[in-house]
């Protein structure tokens, strides 16, 4: 109904790979999408076709339109943020703001500057002058001045310390992230926006592992700690993972009964990347 | 129009060193040189008790007739043509290297990405690029030499008048107005002589993976060498010459101003039987749209469209960002 993406039977074929492998799935407004996977999973595969920047096989209707031919039109709707090394290290500040602010007819000029005021940065500094935290300030002031319905994140924290990176995602919640805002990330950091995320997709060797909203995967999933001696019981329920702490022994399960977990150990709902690293076992092997 | 406009304006912010300071220094540095020149002169003069001017030149100048003094005229058209001619060929250096990096290095960088995130057509983009390589390059170029040559004159006329010549006399014996107007006139033909050399250099810019230059040089010279070689074995009749000449050369040199007289024979051949008179008849406003005639130009034309067109479609499908 209201799908700002939706896509189906997406292939992507590189000479000696394939990035996508008839990927389907669609993104109501007003979410915050995680798209997690292992490097070369096909992530920004994925995102480039979304934002029309590769060709591809298969259905794709963002915010209605097609990216492949309707480029122009979309992007005034769509923002993106690949890694923080994408601005011209020529560009100084008030020339990156002049020239967005009049190409860009949905960008608003004093918000941007009212969140340039809170940086360090100066008019005048060029990027290449600029700390790699500073860049992707700048790069983020831009992007929420504009008015946009989709914001495309592409391991936008990419090398920034945490302090840059708590604020990044901070500020991307308090002041840019409303119910007609849709916002696609995708990170290796997968810690760092749990907290924010409402649906989860995982992807792997192009194909989509993975796709639900956090509270549906609270219910799905869940972790038991299980001390020695009833281990041996908690294998047999055929868990995705097993590891040792402490000498207990923690699983995770897809599915299990909650009765029959929680009469052997603590429950608990799984943390993403614990839940990732499950799934994605044997990628690299 | 508003964006295209901005988008010009953001190839001028990038490229302001090779747009407007080149251009100026080396202006500057001819005006300096001349200077310096004139200086030693007056030392050099003075010391061996030798007149450049005085009476003796202001005598020579009233008993001169009327073929002298289109002569002295003649030269100082060329001292006002003279800092251009030093400007063009940095220009068509600029041009040159501006064009190979235009639809590169962003993609080098990879701040295509930022680019491409703005709603933005490559074709706007690409024809920006084109603009400022076939107009805003030259007006540049253009306006600095014309205010380098007026000073070089202004600097003549002082020293002129050091010497009791009436500087204002001989400057009515130039054309100061006809070399101007000559100059501006070269502006729109440059764009469309240089648009095959831009439309390669640019095609090349948008395809290549990596070393533009490389390709946008390389592959011509070596067509042009199997052509040559060809030709010498006799396999297929084709002329090398005609290759090198209406090819190679227009599809990398044509981004220098004024290489359509060096390269066209017919142009060359006129010069010489115009004799003295030369460039100042030839760089007249007449003469340089004397050119819009002439068919090789359009066939350029139609090549520089054509190489552009593909240069846009590689700078939208090209993915290796």
């Amino acid at each position: 109904m209201n799908a700002v993406v939706t896509a189906s039977g997406l292939v992507k074929r590189y000479k000696q790979s394939v990035a996508l492998d008839g990927v389907s799935f669609e993104i109501p407004a007003g979410r915050i999408v995680g798209l997690i996977g292992p490097n070369g999973a096909g992530k920004t595969t994925a995102l480039k076709a979304i934002l029309g920047l590769t060709d591809f096989q298969g259905q794709l209707n963002v915010l209605g339109f097609d990216p492949r031919s309707q480029r122009n039109q979309l992007m005034e709707q769509v923002c993106f943020i690949a890694d923080v090394a994408v601005l011209p290290r020529w560009i100084r500040v008030s020339e990156a703001v002049d020239f967005v602010a009049n190409v860009h007819p949905r960008f608003n000029r004093s918000k941007c500057e009212a969140f340039l005021a809170r940086t360090k940065l100066q008019p005048s500094m060029r990027v290449k002058q600029m700390s790699k935290g500073m860049i992707v300030q700048l790069h983020l002031a831009l992007v929420m001045a504009i008015d946009a319905r989709l914001l495309i994140l592409d391991e936008p924290t990419l090398g920034l310390d945490i302090l840059y990176r708590k604020q990044f995602y901070q500020t991307l919640l308090e002041d840019y992230f409303d119910e007609n805002k849709t916002i696609i990330i995708t990170t290796h950091q997968v810690e760092e926006i749990e907290h924010i995320l409402t649906d989860l997709m995982f992807i792997r060797d192009g194909k989509i592992v993975l796709n639900t909203d956090m509270d549906a995967m609270g219910d799905r999933f869940a972790e038991v700690m299980v001390s020695a001696d009833r281990a041996a019981d908690a294998r047999r329920l055929n868990p995705l993972d097993e590891r040792q702490i402490f000498g207990k022994s923690i699983f995770l399960f897809d599915g299990a009964d909650r009765a029959t977990l929680e009469s052997m150990g603590e429950v608990r709902r799984p943390s993403v990347s614990d839940l990732f690293v499950a799934t994605m076992k044997g990628t690299y092997a | 129009m508003k964006t295209f406009v901005w988008l010009v304006k953001r190839e001028f912010w990038e490229h302001r060193g090779g747009f407007l300071w080149a251009p100026l220094v080396a202006g500057s540095v001819f005006l300096v040189l001349n200077m310096m020149a004139l200086i030693a002169a007056e030392v050099i003069g003075m010391r061996h008790g030798m007149h450049f001017g005085g009476s003796d030149l202001h005598m020579l100048i009233e008993k001169a007739d009327a073929g002298d003094l289109a002569k002295v005229g003649t030269g100082l058209d060329l001292a006002l043509l003279s800092s251009t001619g030093i400007i063009g060929i940095v220009m068509g250096f600029v041009v040159l290297f501006y064009c190979l990096g235009s639809l590169y290095d962003d993609r080098r960088d990879r701040s295509i990405l930022f680019w491409k995130s703005l709603p933005i057509s490559d074709m706007r983009t690409v024809l920006a690029k084109v603009v400022s390589a076939v107009v805003l390059v030259p007006v540049i170029a253009v306006v600095i030499g014309i205010a380098i040559g007026i000073v070089q004159l202004i600097m003549f006329a002082i020293v002129l008048s050091f010497h009791g010549i009436n500087a204002w006399q001989l400057l009515t014996l130039a054309h100061p107005i006809r070399t101007i107007l000559a100059m501006i006139t070269a502006v729109p033909l440059y764009a469309l002589w240089a648009l095959p050399a831009v439309g390669w250099l640019m095609l090349c810019s948008a395809w290549a993976r990596s070393k533009p230059f490389l390709w946008a040089v390389a592959a011509p010279l070596v067509t042009g060498l199997m052509v040559t070689w060809f030709n010498i074995m006799g396999l297929f009749n084709l002329s090398s010459t005609w290759f090198w000449h209406h090819i190679v050369q227009r599809i990398i040199l044509s981004v220098f101003p004024g290489s359509n007289l060096v390269f066209d024979e017919h142009q060359m051949q006129a010069m010489a039987q115009l004799g003295d008179d030369a460039p100042s008849a030839i760089l007249t406003p007449g003469s340089s749209f004397l050119l819009l005639g002439s068919v090789e130009l359009w066939i350029g034309v139609v090549a520089g469209v054509a190489l552009i067109a593909a240069a846009i479609w590689f700078r939208r499908v090209r993915d290796d960002s």
